[in-house]
C-alpha cells in the first residue's frame, strides 16, 4: 500500500468514486490525487509521482506530464508565497500594471523575483476570473489559494507583511 | 428587467441556503420534469424557447441535447466551469451567489439526455467554490433532490465537481473532455462531436454554467415566457461582463439585444474621468476590435447583429478602451496571452501565436517599421483556418483587426522606424 492511500484511504476513496469503476475511470483521478499530494507535501514528489501512476493503473511519465502541462501543479518545493497579479487586458485598462510594478518597487524586487528574506515572490499571471475587481491578485501558498481584489500598493503590502510574518 | 432570472441572489437574499433557493420556487422544475414530463419533453421545451449556448458559440442548447446518441450507454453531462476569457467573470457570480439554480439545470439536463452522472469542470482557481458546491450537492442528496429513486421514480442522478489546473484551453469543450480523462487537455480532431463520443467515448452533452442555469426556468414558465425577453434570434437574459475603462464595471443581467450604449453609458456609468471612447472588445480577449463610433453603440448585443460590426458577441465579455490606449497596446496584451496558453497541439497556433508575439512585443515598443505590421497580418492571415480549436482561431481576431480598422495607431508607433 501507498503512503499516500494508508494516511488518505477515505479521500482517495471518495475521488475514485467519482469516476467509472473502470480503467477509464481510474485515470481521471490523477488530478485530484495531484492536488492531494501537493497538499501533502508542498508539491508533488517523486515519491508521490510514482504512487499516483499506481493508483491510476498509468505510467510515472503520463503523471509528470500533467505536472508540466498544468501550471498549478508543480514538481519543486517553492517555500514561498507566490503572489500572482494578473494583468492581462482589462485588468490593465484598470492600472493592473503599473500596481505591479509599484508593489515590487516597493518590495526592492523586479517582477518575477522572490524578496531577500526568500519569503514572497511576486509575478504576473493570466486572467482569474475577476476583470471588475481588478487590481487583483492571488496568494498561492501551502494552503492553496486566496484571492485578494481591489488592490491598492498599500492593500497589498499589508497582505505581504501578514505572510512574511506568518 | 424587472426581476433577475440568473442573478437573483441580487433580489432574494440567502438563496444560496437550499431552504431559501427552495422557498423561492427552487427544484419545482426539477420535480415537474421528472414527474410530469418525458425526457424528449424537457429537450423539446428547452429547443422550443431558442435558448442559444452563453460559453461563446451560441450554438441552440436544445438543439445539442436532441443529438445524444441514444444508441451508446451511458451518457454523461458535463458543466463547463472554467471561466478563464480575459473579460469573463460571470459564470462565477452565478456559481457564488445562486448555485442551487444551476445544479438544478444541470439536474434538469441530466434527466432530458438521461445521463446517471454529471460533472463540473471548474478552473483550478475555483477551488474554493467547488468546495461550496460539494456541500451544496450533498445537501441536495439528503434533500432526495439527487441521488437514486428521485420523487418515486426509477431516475437517478448524481453530480461530481472536477477541478482543472490552470490552462485555459481546457474551456475547450474537446480539450475539457481530454483532462477530465486524466490527460493533457488538448482539443480533439471533430468530427465526432461530444454527444456522439464525448468524455470516456460514450455521448456527451458540454454546457456552459450560465445556459444551465436558464433551464430551471424555462422548464418553470415555459418556452413561450422565455421567448418574450430578449430578441426573436436570441431570446433569454444574458449576462454581461462589463470591464475596462468604465466608472462601473460589473456583470450587468440585461435582454439579449440591448444596445452597447445602454451598457456602457447607463449601467457602467461611461468612460472614466470623462474620456472618449475609441474602442469595443464584445466577447473578451478573443473579440475583433470594434470601432466604437455611434453605428457600433447603437447596435443591439445579439448574435445576429455583431456579426454585421464584423465581430462576434460571444461570451458578451465587453471590454471598453478608452482613447488614452493604443491598439498596438492592446494586440500586444491579447497576443500574449494566446501564446501563453497554445497548448501546442497544433502548428498553427502554436508557431503561429509565438512568432505574432515576437511581433507585437516589437511593434509596441516603437521599433518595428510598417513593413513588420504588414508582416503581422500576413502572419495572422495565415493562422486562419487552420487550427485544431477554435481558441487559435481567436488569437487572430484582434491583431487583424486592429490593423486593418486603427491603422493610425500602428502608423503613429511605427513613424520613427518608418522615417
Amino acid at each position: 500500500m501507498t503512503a499516500l492511500l494508508e494516511k488518505y484511504p477515505n479521500e482517495i476513496q471518495a475521488i475514485m468514486a467519482k469516476y467509472p469503476a473502470n480503467k477509464a475511470g481510474k485515470r481521471s483521478a490523477v488530478m485530484p490525487l495531484l492536488y492531494l499530494a501537493q497538499h501533502e507535501y508542498g508539491y508533488v514528489t517523486k515519491e508521490a509521482i510514482v504512487q499516483i501512476a499506481e493508483i491510476c493503473e498509468i505510467s510515472t511519465t503520463d503523471v509528470a506530464s500533467m505536472i508540466g502541462f498544468y501550471t498549478l501543479y508543480h514538481d519543486q518545493p517553492s517555500g514561498t508565497y507566490q503572489i500572482q497579479v494578473c494583468t492581462d487586458l482589462p485588468c490593465a485598462l484598470r492600472g493592473a500594471e503599473e500596481f505591479l510594478q509599484k508593489l515590487c518597487e516597493n518590495l526592492g524586487i523586479k517582477v518575477g523575483e522572490v524578496t531577500s528574506d526568500g519569503k514572497v515572490k511576486v509575478e504576473a499571471v493570466m486572467c482569474l476570473a475577476g476583470c471588475d475587481k481588478a487590481p487583483l491578485f492571488q496568494v498561492e501558498g501551502p494552503d492553496g489559494l486566496e484571492y485578494h481584489e481591489n488592490q491598492t500598493v498599500e492593500s497589498a503590502l499589508e497582505v505581504i507583511n501578514k505572510l512574511k510574518q506568518g | 428587467m424587472t426581476e433577475y432570472i440568473l442573478l437573483r441572489h441580487r433580489d432574494i437574499a440567502g438563496i444560496e441556503q437550499i431552504e431559501t433557493y427552495r422557498n423561492n420556487g427552487g427544484f419545482t422544475a426539477l420535480q415537474k420534469a421528472i414527474t410530469s414530463m418525458d425526457p424528449d419533453d424537457v429537450t423539446n421545451e428547452v429547443k422550443a424557447s431558442g435558448l442559444r449556448g452563453r460559453g461563446g458559440a451560441g450554438f441552440p442548447t436544445g438543439l445539442k441535447w436532441s443529438f445524444i446518441d441514444g444508441h451508446n450507454w451511458p451518457h454523461y453531462v458535463i458543466a463547463n466551469a472554467d471561466e478563464s476569457e480575459p473579460g469573463t467573470f460571470k459564470d462565477r457570480e452565478i456559481l457564488e451567489g445562486n448555485p442551487y439554480q444551476f445544479l438544478e439545470g444541470v439536474a434538469i439536463c441530466a434527466y432530458a439526455v438521461k445521463a446517471n452522472n454529471a460533472y463540473i469542470y471548474l478552473r483550478g482557481e475555483f477551488w474554493p467554490i467547488a468546495k461550496k458546491l460539494d456541500q451544496c450537492i450533498a445537501e441536495m442528496e439528503a434533500a432526495g433532490l439527487l441521488g437514486d429513486k428521485l420523487f418515486g421514480r426509477d431516475i437517478s442522478i448524481r453530480l461530481h465537481t472536477h477541478l482543472g489546473a490552470g490552462a485555459y484551453i481546457c474551456g475547450e469543450e474537446s480539450a475539457l473532455l481530454d483532462s477530465l480523462e486524466g490527460k493533457l487537455g488538448q482539443p480533439r480532431l471533430r468530427p465526432p462531436f461530444p454527444p456522439a463520443v464525448g468524455v470516456y467515448s460514450k455521448p456527451t452533452i458540454v454546457n456552459n454554467v450560465e445556459t444551465l442555469s436558464n433551464v430551471p426556468f424555462i422548464i418553470d414558465r415555459g418556452a413561450a415566457w422565455f421567448k418574450g425577453i430578449g430578441t426573436e434570434k436570441s431570446p433569454g437574459p444574458k449576462i454581461f461582463s462589463l470591464s475596462g475603462c468604465v466608472n462601473r464595471p460589473g456583470n450587468y443581467e440585461l435582454p439579449l439585444g440591448t444596445t452597447f450604449r445602454e451598457l456602457i453609458m447607463d449601467h457602467g456609468r461611461g468612460i472614466i474621468e470623462g474620456h472618449k471612447i475609441k474602442a469595443i472588445m464584445a466577447a473578451g480577449a478573443s473579440s475583433a476590435l470594434i470601432m466604437a463610433n455611434d453605428e457600433a453603440l447603437n447596435t443591439p448585443m445579439d448574435y445576429e447583429s455583431l456579426q454585421k460590426l464584423g465581430a462576434q458577441l460571444g461570451s458578451a465579455s465587453v471590454i471598453v478602451i478608452d482613447e488614452t490606449f493604443d491598439i498596438p497596446w492592446v494586440i500586444n496584451k491579447t497576443v500574449h496571452f494566446f501564446q501563453h496558453e497554445s497548448c501546442g497541439k497544433c502548428t498553427p497556433c502554436r508557431e503561429g501565436t509565438y512568432w505574432m508575439m515576437h511581433l507585437t512585443e516589437r511593434i509596441n515598443s516603437g521599433e518595428a517599421s510598417m513593413e513588420d505590421v504588414e508582416l503581422l497580418h500576413d502572419v495572422a492571415s495565415q493562422i486562419k483556418g487552420k487550427c485544431l480549436c477554435a481558441l487559435g482561431e481567436f488569437s487572430i481576431e484582434a491583431p487583424l483587426s486592429g490593423i486593418e480598422r486603427f491603422k493610425a495607431d500602428f502608423e503613429a508607433r511605427t513613424a520613427k522606424t518608418n522615417a
